[in-house]
């Protein structure tokens, strides 16, 4: 029988399409020579804007660089609450304070007596960067891709055509090189301005960076930077203008791993970056991985480090841990994962039915999947459903250092202002909105009702009936209790607004919420937000604008209610009290304290606290701290979220780590399990084709007959 | 023809003028470039410093149309409106706000958005004409009522239905084919299944509608009636009179799609992972970056224009009896 033409055409390609499948299921979106790889596969959504270290800030971008990177700390794995330890580091910096002359004061000295502070960091000698072009010699010992002519430059096209590949040790001087990085005009760090106000000379540097309009490679190496010093070959040393106990912290985040010049050099080449080839594209580690392909139309690829030294995994951790398995590793050096592959997928539901049938080995577990996934206990647990279970699948959930509020405008008429009358409003407004009933409806029940501004697991945090807002909270049979609206009403009526009315004029209290949220959920949700307001009788007007014009008002203090979140960039308290220092308030001083907050007593105890480390004074401080920001009520506390993350039968030595990303390395993955669960959950089911296929043949017989009869009509239409 | 050729690219120019002016408009009066460097540096320690800084890098510290301080012919070209909207003129796209090459992309992306296009366009062709020509065949019974019926139910649902009950049905419940992905090379065609099909099959409602439309005028009219009354069978004549003389509507509509072909399609390529130029729209809008949303509009509003022109040629080369003046 001859095929129509379409279908000549059509079949080859459909054989080939799938012969190409080989072994693997027939929706398997890897190779067939993939299948038992141990290889990690998981999905990204927006791609990462910047993958240089100096200016990438979001958690998609730490997902890649974290892995390829290494400042000199990192958080332990397991421990809890979270804690700093080495990475490229040999230890723990050592801090000095230093007096107004610079002399060092001694170990145990009240930090309020010290100017200044020194940080000296040890590195690990030995440590090596993964193979990249920057270092390649010939051999006569110049660099070989230093000097490119526009020939060379024809015959690339990405970071692969560069034919040799080398490495070389890292050294104290490259966490200096990085150092200046931050401080160049070019480069664009978002913490410039915050390191300005610490280390020392940071300010002058750039300055004279800005000065030096040179074009090309500008060599960092040929300009000072007082404060930051490279002692010896590792050592590292640090000075600060000020106390900053926190910025052991910063020394954890990617803007502060190493970068060798040479890398620098080599990608300030005049046509490398309309190539894209730059350090935002293609990163220089010393990590577990290195970025082997970088397509983040499509995908990302991380492969094993040939030359990463082996980190041992952790050897300790929290109670239960071992328990849980997660200490089985322990000493053995990591990664043990060969490779990750990321495809970008913009879409929640194809990423969760290819989770479903094995092809992504975690999902976070979104609300539309959320009944499919997850029973909530009695007491508000978490429990997997008897259909996620029987695949094998595990939970694992924790409660996020972020925190999402409800604020007020300090300075405005109606709800600002530290008078008791305006105090009494926010209370009430405080007491009126049932953040548990919109945790119940908006979050799926995952979240966690604030009580203060601390998330649970920062020192300072306050659990049980010694950690409830007393002005909005009751304790209860074991739990926090709202206070009842009567309560609120009260309030309001000391505020001068019995029953939502001014007490003198008669009129109605009209508040206004300022939004930046859009969509049927942000409809839903401003519908619930007006009830709330209506239980007291308070007309809520919500004022919904877009991004830019939000921020503008936010900036010239034209919000009056708003809503906004935080997210930890380390786990001190200084990284949520922060924004309420009234020098850091908003309208005054472009800071980050958006309610534009100020109070003198908790302004001195911040001071005093951000300095301390963590024991009895520091919490005495920050329990007053609180206690202000409770009665005060510049927010409306809402919630601290609650991530919850599926992981699949095959997948090891997982424990979510809210602070650390460079996580990849200590996970592991059984693959040939997956391969024979991936082949379980995806046999081809033809039956159904074939039976639409005879339905649709089916349906052709009257079209035929019909056919027939036509041609057997006479000219009226008649036929025998 | 090639005076009028001519003039239609002449007409042009100002079309695409106004097209640079309404976007650079839309992008930089309504959001000012200072909104810009705040999308971008996002919420954490933004200052002024980091503002200025952030337009100075990428050529945002410019004046809008005029530049008083500049000399000369400086005064136009130092600005905004120059640097970023009248270089598109020149195709010269610029560089993202990553410092991306945006013409460099758009030659990469390009490609997977064709290889879903062109060979969608040709199956979703041969399936409409046939289903169309079928009808045509059996007009005027219950089956010709049933299948515009049909036709009308397929084409009020929304392509997003299709998408998601392909991937249902195909990927998820028969696990025939990947619900999202994509490979080069010839390992990648089982990642145009489900694409192709579901674009074909949304199309099915509409195209079977327009080209029955097309064929009933056409089998009303004398030739069909003489072929007939030669004996010529029903096939004959709808195969090779009918069809041959309808080819230039269909011709023309076809034409004026193939250069927007190359834009991709914004909902197939973002649920099915494909990463096109479609993709790369939609992924420019999600992270605000306007040099590349301004450089698809550009790109968008020129093969629109091509395709028009394109259709125009069309007709001289199907209907010799048209002559363009």
């Amino acid at each position: 029988m001859r095929l129509p033409a379409p279908f000549r055409l059509l079949l080859p390609l459909l054989l080939i399409a799938l012969a190409g499948c080989g072994e693997a299921p027939l929706n398997s979106p890897y190779p067939a020579a993939e299948q038992n790889a141990n290889t990690l596969y998981a999905a990204f959504a927006e791609r990462p804007k910047h993958l240089d270290p100096a200016v990438a800030y979001s958690s998609n971008e730490y997902a890649f660089i974290q892995q390829v990177y290494e400042p000199p700390l990192q958080y332990h794995y397991l421990r809890r609450p979270f804690a700093l330890v080495p990475l490229s580091a040999a230890e723990l910096p050592r801090t000095t304070l230093l007096d107004r002359a610079g002399n060092a004061l001694p170990a145990g000295a009240d930090p309020a007596r010290a100017k200044a502070s020194m940080y000296e960091i040890r590195i690990q000698p030995g440590i090596r960067y993964a193979p990249h072009p920057a270092f390649a010699r010939g051999d006569d010992g110049r660099l070989l891709y230093h000097r490119l002519d526009p020939a060379a430059l024809g015959r690339i096209d990405t970071l692969a055509d560069f034919a040799q590949r080398a490495s070389r040790e890292l050294t104290a001087d490259d966490y200096v090189y990085q150092i200046k990085r931050l401080a160049s005009p070019r480069v664009q760090s978002p913490i410039r301005g915050l390191l300005q106000a610490h280390i020392a000379g940071f300010a002058q540097l750039t300055q004279a960076l800005a000065a030096a309009d040179e074009d090309g490679w500008l060599d960092l190496r040929r300009f000072d930077l007082a404060g930051v010093q490279a002692v010896d070959r590792y050592t590292l040393r640090i000075r600060l203008t000020d106390v900053y106990p926190q910025f052991t912290y910063w020394l954890a985040m990617p803007f502060f791993a190493p970068l060798p010049w040479e890398a620098d050099r080599f990608y300030s080449q005049p046509g490398l970056a309309a190539k894209n080839i730059s350090l935002d594209w293609y990163p220089v580690g010393t990590g577990p991985y290195m970025l082997s392909v970088n397509d983040p139309n499509r995908r990302m690829v991380l492969e094993r480090n040939p030359l990463f030294r082996g980190e041992p995994y952790p050897a300790d951790g929290e109670p239960g841990d071992a328990a849980a398995g997660l200490l089985a590793d322990a000493g053995k050096p990591m990664p043990f994962i060969d490779r990750a592959v990321y495809s970008l997928e913009r879409e929640s539901i194809p990423v969760w039915t290819k989770f479903l049938q094995g092809y992504y080995d975690r999902s976070a577990v979104g609300m539309d999947s959320f009944d499919q996934v997850v029973n909530l206990g009695a007491g508000g647990e978490l429990e997997l459903t008897e259909a996620m279970r029987a695949r094998g699948m595990r939970l694992s959930s924790s409660v996020m250092s972020s925190i999402y509020y409800t604020g007020f405008n300090m300075l405005d008429d109606t709800v600002g202002g530290d008078g008791p009358k305006q105090r009494a409003l926010r209370q009430a407004i405080a007491i009126a909105i049932d953040q548990e009933e919109s945790i119940a409806i908006f979050q799926n029940g995952l979240g966690l009702a604030m009580q203060g501004p601390l998330p649970p697991g920062i020192f300072g945090y306050r659990d049980g009936e010694a950690g409830i807002n007393p002005y909005v909270y009751g304790w209860q049979a074991g739990r926090p209790q709202r206070l009842g609206i009567e309560r609120a009403r009260a309030l309001l009526k000391t505020a001068g607004y019995p029953n939502g009315r001014d007490a003198v004029s008669g009129k109605p209290l009209v508040l206004y919420f300022d939004s930046m949220a859009s969509g049927p959920d942000a409809k839903s949700y401003m519908d619930w937000l007006r009830k709330q307001f209506g239980k007291l009788g308070v007309q809520l007007v919500v004022r919904s604008t877009d991004y830019n014009r939000f921020q503008d008002k936010m900036r010239r203090g034209q919000a009056q209610i708003y809503q906004w979140g935080w997210n930890a960039d380390y786990p001190d308290p200084e990284n949520f009290l922060f924004l309420f220092y009234g020098p850091n308030g908003k309208v005054k001083h472009g800071g980050e304290n958006a309610s534009n907050y100020a109070n003198a007593e908790f302004d001195r105890a911040f001071e005093r606290m951000r300095v301390l480390p963590n024991g009895d004074e520091r919490q005495r401080l920050i329990d007053r701290m609180v206690e202000l920001l409770r009665r005060d009520a510049p927010w409306v506390a809402g919630f601290h979220p609650q991530q919850v993350v599926l992981n699949h039968a095959w997948t090891g030595n997982l424990k979510p780590n809210d602070m650390a990303t460079n996580t990849l390395k200590y996970q592991r993955l059984d693959p040939s399990l997956r391969a024979s669960m991936r082949a379980a959950w995806n046999k081809p089911r033809w039956a159904p084709v074939v039976a639409v296929g005879a339905l649709l043949l089916l349906s052709t017989v009257p079209a035929v007959r019909l056919w027939r009869k036509r041609l057997r009509a006479n000219a009226h239409g008649d036929h025998p | 023809m090639t005076a009028y050729l001519l003039r239609r690219l002449l007409y042009a120019v100002p079309i695409l003028i106004g097209v640079n002016l309404l976007t650079f408009a839309l992008f930089f009066v309504v959001n000012s470039p200072d909104d810009m460097a705040r999308l971008h540096l996002g919420n954490k320690h933004v200052t002024a410093d980091a503002i200025a800084t952030w337009k100075r890098a990428h050529g945002y510290d410019r004046p809008l149309l005029y530049a008083p301080q500049s000399q000369g012919l400086g005064r136009f070209t130092d600005t905004l409106f120059f640097e970023k909207s009248a270089r598109l003129l020149a195709l010269d796209f610029g560089h993202a706000d990553d410092g991306r090459d945006i013409g460099r992309d758009i030659r990469q992306r390009m490609w997977p958005s064709l290889a879903i296009a062109v060979p969608g366009l040709i199956l979703g062709l041969l399936t409409n004409i046939t289903l169309a020509l079928g009808v045509v065949f059996v007009r005027g019974s219950g089956l010709e009522r049933a299948a515009v019926f049909l036709a009308v139910v397929g084409m009020s649902i929304s392509t997003l239905f299709y998408i998601i009950g392909a991937q249902y049905l195909l990927a998820k419940l028969l696990n025939l084919a990947p619900v999202s992905g994509w490979q080069d090379g010839w390992g990648g065609l089982k990642f145009l299944i489900l694409p192709l099909l579901v674009g074909v099959v949304s199309g099915i409602g509409g195209g079977l509608r327009w080209y029955r439309l097309l064929f009933l005028e056409e089998a009303g009219k004398d030739y069909i009636r003489t072929a007939r009354a030669k004996g010529l069978s029903e096939g004959r004549v709808l195969g090779r009179h009918l069809l041959r003389n309808a080819a230039i509507p269909i011709l023309t509509g076809v034409v004026a799609v193939i250069p927007l072909l190359f834009m991709g399609g914004l909902l197939t390529e973002s649920f099915f992972a494909i990463p096109g130029l479609g993709s790369y729209t939609i992924d420019a809008i999600q992270s605000q970056d306007f040099s590349i949303v301004r450089a698809m509009v550009f790109l968008g509003a020129l093969l629109y224009l091509l395709g028009l022109l394109l259709t125009d040629v069309s007709y001289t080369l199907a209907d010799p009896r048209v002559r363009l003046q």
